[in-house]
């Protein structure tokens, strides 16, 4: 097992080098340079710009400027120290072969995935600062969609064929059909502002004193959380239709019968463990789609989580910011996946890990 | 009634070669197929409804000019937020309230705008039919490009395996690892996306999930008789390829694309909304939702009502209604395109 899970990691290294230069391949491509948007002051004259461009490294070639995103190191020929040392940086000139090599002590496989153009602080520590805002959101609709799912997935097969059947599958369609920002939209219209029972948007209310009531968290939540969740839900009733279904035809479950017991006791005692273990699989692309999902919701309820702030990074041009945000999205998305194979052989011991 | 004789050809030698004439024709997989389809009314409507958007979307410009008589993007400030007039012209018809209509055509300079007009007054009917031009048809093209570069790279790297595999699918696991939505809004957010290219970046960013499929299937085909026998009487990789693995494929492939289309009807109205996909004025279905959060306290002193519900609600019901279609398409034709399905049923 443990040897399973180190193998597993060391094989996303190579998965996440390559998504460190594709993302950095496609913001290089950009036209235009973050040193254009800074500088929209027409006083600045050309000469500072490229000054500017210079201590950023922007008028390196694309390897070398990858290496310094990378790993926050920079190589530039002859003896430049002087001119690139500062408090973050330390140089030092190698005079064999003519090159002076700086060393920023940021990058993105330091730890702190790059530095933020915008508030020049390291992209780890923005992010971080979001993410228990986004935990929360993704952790509350994983609840909501599984809570709904997995009695409608056992009802719907063991009624399998009878009009609730039937409605159960056609409201899934539908459900994964629904545009998520327009559903957003009007569950905001109608409960936010016909009704006026839940809030628009945000965490929370504000208050002067910084106090935060659990029951005013809760009705900011619910609505996100239910867009959030509206997605994966489908796929939740799905599964479980389809391995209840197989369950129910197995030895046991006639032996359960047989013995007389309830079948209530049946279903979601027997029947209901057995078709829980394939769940285990679905937790990995759950957070694929929550993530994925979040930037549209987030957005729309002015929810202050990750995907929000990678989407006005975005609209900034921010690139270091942007491109932080995809690497650790990244990670999470193996981590998930990888949490997700090794719960399935945790739970099922039919299942072995190769 | 016998069997008839068809036809009697004189071959060589004068020997009469007969062909009887069969009273049932003879059935093939696609027939099997599109009569099993006949009974399936739910995906017949679907494809219905499909038909009848593509041919509105096709003939926008003719339709607009036939029914309201204006462009997508011509402005009357006068006019903004109109309600719909189909409910009063109904009203005056039917002899109900024969004023309401009357007026809101003199301040519309006698447009009927059907489904009312938005914040610079556009009518929002001309509008949808221009978007739905739009949005299916990004969808329809990123679809083709996915589907052709996802089935050549899935075949390439199933039928060589090997290193051309393992680098291929060292690619494909890349990238499925970033929330596509991601690396789409970063490609839009710097190219700022013309239609054409949004196709592009949809279509490029859209194919491993096909790809994967044609991988696995192809590894599966490769190893039967035929494939070997093809490859002993000389067959050349291409041709393997192109006569024996694809045609194999083919039901699946399409039951995909369906399903493509309905995914990246959805992706292309997010990016729109988000403002990240085609720029204004060019009407989507997506983008002509971007402002509706701006339009939630818009009362009409007068009635008390939103004045711009009709705008949240129409583009939002269509592009639901589309993505709905093509899903039940692509259900009812795995159904109607796996033989294997027949006896289970």
């Amino acid at each position: 097992m443990i040897r399973y899970i180190i193998r597993r990691l060391l094989q996303a290294i190579p998965t996440l080098l390559g998504i460190s230069v594709l993302s950095f391949v496609l913001a290089y491509a950009a036209p235009g340079d973050p040193v254009t948007f800074m500088t929209f002051d027409p006083n600045i004259d050309a000469a500072t710009r490229e000054l500017m461009k210079r201590q950023l490294g922007l008028d390196q070639p694309p390897p070398l400027q990858y290496l310094s995103w990378f790993a926050g190191i920079s190589l530039r020929q002859g003896d430049q120290v002087a001119e690139f040392t500062n408090d973050k940086t330390s140089c030092s000139y190698w005079s064999r072969v003519d090159l002076t090599f700086c060393d920023r002590g940021d990058g993105v496989i330091r730890g702190q995935l790059g530095t933020s153009i915008q508030t020049k602080q390291p992209v780890w520590d923005r992010l971080v600062e979001r993410m228990p805002a986004t935990l929360e959101l993704g952790l509350a609709s994983l609840v909501m969609a599984l809570a709904a799912g997995i009695p409608l997935g056992v009802l719907s097969a063991v009624y399998r064929g009878s009009i609730f059947d039937n409605f159960t599958r056609f409201l899934t369609v539908i459900g994964q059909a629904v545009p998520n920002f327009w559903l957003g939209i009007m569950l905001i219209y109608f409960f936010a502002v016909v009704l006026g029972i839940l809030p628009t948007g945000g965490r929370q209310t504000a208050s002067l004193t910084g106090e935060t009531d659990l029951l005013d968290r809760l009705r900011h939540l619910i609505l996100p959380a239910a867009v959030l969740a509206s997605g994966q839900l489908a796929v939740f009733v799905r599964l479980m239709r389809t391995e209840v279904l197989e369950v129910i035809h197995t030895d046991y479950i006639r032996t359960a019968h047989a013995k007389g017991l309830a079948g209530s006791t049946i279903w979601f005692g027997h029947a209901l463990r057995n078709a829980l273990i394939p769940m285990m699989t679905v937790l990995g692309p759950a957070v694929f789609g929550l993530l994925s999902g979040a930037v549209v919701t987030e957005s729309i309820f002015a929810w202050p989580g990750m995907g929000r702030l990678t989407l006005a990074a975005v609209f900034q041009l921010d690139y270091p910011m942007v491109l932080g945000s995809v690497m650790f999205f990244s990670v999470l998305v193996i981590i998930g996946n990888l949490f997700s194979d090794v719960l399935y052989a945790v739970v099922d011991p039919r299942v072995r890990l190769s | 009634m016998s069997v008839q004789q068809a036809s009697v050809s004189t071959g060589v030698g004068n020997r009469p070669r007969v062909e009887p004439l069969l009273k049932r024709k003879p059935q093939t997989y696609w027939t099997m197929a599109i009569a099993s389809l006949r009974n399936d009314r739910l995906t017949l409507t679907a494809i219905v409804v499909v038909t009848v958007m593509g041919v509105m979307a096709l003939f926008a410009p003719l339709i607009a000019h036939a029914v309201v008589g204006i462009g997508p993007n011509d402005t009357n400030p006068n006019n903004a937020f109109a309600p719909p007039y189909i409910i009063p012209y109904v009203k005056w018809q039917l002899g109900m309230d024969p004023t309401t209509a009357a007026m809101m055509l003199g301040k519309a300079d006698g447009i009927p705008h059907w489904l009312g007009t938005d914040q610079l007054g556009r009518d929002q009917f001309v509008r949808l039919l221009y978007g739905g031009r739009v949005s299916l048809g990004i969808a329809f093209a990123a679809a083709t490009i996915s589907l052709v570069v996802g089935v050549m790279v899935g075949a390439v790297a199933g039928y060589f395996g090997g290193w051309v595999d393992d680098l291929i699918m060292w690619f494909i696991n890349t990238v499925v690892s970033v929330p596509t939505i991601y690396l789409l809004i970063i490609v839009s957010a710097i190219f700022k996306p013309s239609p054409n290219t949004l196709i592009l970046f949809l279509g490029l960013l859209g194919w491993f999930g096909t790809a994967r499929f044609m991988r696995g299937n192809v590894f599966k085909v490769r190893q039967l008789d035929y494939t070997l026998s093809a490859r002993s009487i000389g067959a050349t990789s291409g041709r393997i390829i192109m006569q024996h693995i694809l045609p194999n494929t083919i039901p699946v492939i399409i039951v995909i694309t369906a399903i493509d289309v309905g995914a990246l009807i959805l992706t292309e109205s997010v990016l729109s909304f988000l403002g990240l996909g085609v720029q204004q004025p060019t009407a989507t279905w997506g983008s002509m939702l971007s402002r509706t959060q701006e339009y939630f306290f818009l009362i009409d002193p007068a009635t008390g009502r939103n004045r711009a519900l009709h705008l949240m609600i129409s583009p939002g019901v269509l592009i639901w209604i589309a993505v709905l279609c093509f899903y039940l398409i692509g259900d009812g034709l795995r159904d109607a395109l796996d033989p294997t399905l027949k006896n289970k049923k």
